[in-house]
């Protein structure tokens, strides 16, 4: 019962203070009784938990992580590829 | 680029990242002086910890200890007692969240209560209360409210809501509970016992969600009076190995500091219109017992005296049984719990206790970690 899950907001009704959400293509409403007013958009990405949002999803946050992994991922396939050269040197009549 | 919902679904579980951070960690770990022991506090980790191998991933000196993070875990016979007797009540309807139903109390489940005739209902959301008060006017809702910090505000919000409408028919029995004082507790009393079973907490993985509400501010005494590192982590798998990766760093570099790696929903502060939902309604009681852990001072909340009108266990004070009641003799939750042992030590795990027939609560629920290793167990 602790899994929340990311959603982005589609349609925010003041009135009653809910939001609707899309997870992953389903709709459904939430609560906007945690949040400050006006803090939620339309666009915003956000972290639902039994029918409250409970927080904001820090965009550019989760970019950069993301940047990161890739990076790191990055990093990792050339020391690999950097290994495998070196390999091949210490065997310089391999496939002669 | 620009963020999509399917950049937080996909690239945080993503297997290349995955296997780049078991890479990284294992290099690192090389450099640890001693084996770490890292207890991830909540029962999500250890679903998510359980369901993408991640023990299997790390070097044998590095090991995790499962928490007893899971609200449904840790709940007393004694309070389902409680719901059960509430719920047996003339016109009473018990409303509660998640697999709270399906936990043994000395009687039976919920679901027991139910086949018997009482009215018992499991919505996915708080607000749901107010549906079913006003479609059952001449019936009084309880509310069994459980949780952890992640789930206090939405009951506090309820409250917030039943009182500005002047709703007559809700009332609430509370089982909120706290994290910091269960994290000390266990740092405490397992000191006692450390040498017996070498595996002392040497780290703690921090509640992703948790910590959304009460911000990272709540562990700062860990790393400072408790010498133990915090990193709080989210939920996905690429977030555990990233915070892995992080404790470990901590410990080759000589440091003890309270980090976040779920910065993407965490900050020092935390939900502060949260807090002070909570702090309106709720303060803390004296004692909270917890199913295996026993009595833990402070741990719990309860309503504050002046809402005392809405609180079922005064309103109901007469039939509330008050007695202790003792878990199975062969179910090992309580050491489960305090990470002192793994599932598949207890003696019925997966004969006589599975989750179609539960008889400890860390089976009933899928964060418990006996459900965990059940489910996923092939893979350790
Ligand atoms: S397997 Fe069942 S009885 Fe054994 S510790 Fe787990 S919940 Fe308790």
């Amino acid at each position: 019962m602790c899994l929340s899950i990311p959603s982005r907001v589609v349609k925010i009704d003041k009135d009653i203070n809910m939001a609707t959400v899309d997870t992953m293509g389903v709709q459904r409403d939430a609560s906007l009784d945690l949040m400050v007013e006006d803090d939620i958009k339309i666009g915003d990405y956000v972290l639902l938990h039994i029918g409250f949002v409970m927080n904001k999803i820090d965009e550019e946050d989760a970019l950069a992580s993301i940047d990161t992994y890739k990076e790191i991922i990055e990093l990792m396939n050339e020391e690999d590829r950097q290994k495998a050269i070196l390999e091949d040197d210490e065997y310089p009549n391999r496939g002669a | 680029m620009s963020l999509e919902l399917k950049n937080l679904y996909d690239d945080f579980r993503d297997g290349e990242t995955i296997k780049a951070f078991a890479k990284i960690i294992n290099e690192d770990s090389k450099k640890l002086k001693s084996p770490i022991n890292i207890m991830e506090v909540c029962g999500g980790h250890t679903h998510t910890i359980m369901k993408y191998g991640i023990p299997q991933l790390l070097p044998k000196n590095i090991k995790f200890i499962h928490g007893p993070g899971c609200p449904v875990c840790i709940m007393p016979k004694e309070r389902i007692d409680h719901a059960y007797v509430l719920s047996m009540h003339e016109n009473v309807i018990l409303v509660t969240l998640g697999d709270m139903i399906k936990v043994p109390g000395s009687n039976g489940s919920l679901q027991d209560a139910r086949a018997k005739g009482a009215d018992v209902r499991f919505v996915y959301s708080p607000l749901d209360c107010i549906k079913i008060a006003k479609e059952n006017p001449n019936s009084k809702l309880i509310f069994f409210a459980i949780g952890f910090e992640t789930t206090t505000p939405m009951t506090a919000a309820l409250l917030d809501t039943v009182i500005k409408r002047d709703i007559k028919n809700i009332f609430f029995h509370i089982n909120h509970v706290t994290v910091p004082e269960v994290m000390k507790e266990l740092i405490d009393s397992r000191d006692v016992h450390v040498d017996s079973y070498n595996n002392k907490i040497d780290a703690f993985l921090g509640p992703s969600h948790v910590s959304v509400i009460s911000g990272s501010k709540i562990y700062e005494e860990f790393p400072r009076d408790y010498n133990r590192p915090v990193v709080v982590a989210g939920f996905e798998p690429v977030d555990v190995m990233q915070a892995i990766s992080m404790i470990v760093k901590q410990f080759i570099e000589n440091r003890c500091e309270l980090e976040v790696e779920y910065k993407r929903l965490v900050n020092y502060d935390g939900n502060i219109k949260a807090q002070d939902l909570i702090n309106k309604y709720f303060e803390k009681a004296d004692l909270f017992k917890w199913r295996g852990l026993g009595n833990i001072v402070n741990s719990g909340l309860k309503l504050k005296e002046v809402y005392k009108d809405y609180d079922a266990e005064i309103i109901y004070k007469d039939v509330l049984p008050l007695e202790e009641i003792e878990d199975h003799k062969l179910c090992i939750c309580g050491d489960i719990l305090r990470g002192m042992a793994n599932p598949p030590e207890c003696t019925i795990f997966g004969t006589a206790c599975k989750p179609t027939t539960p008889i400890g609560s860390c089976m009933v629920s899928s964060e418990g970690s006996c459900a965990a290793y059940y489910k996923y167990g092939n893979l350790i």
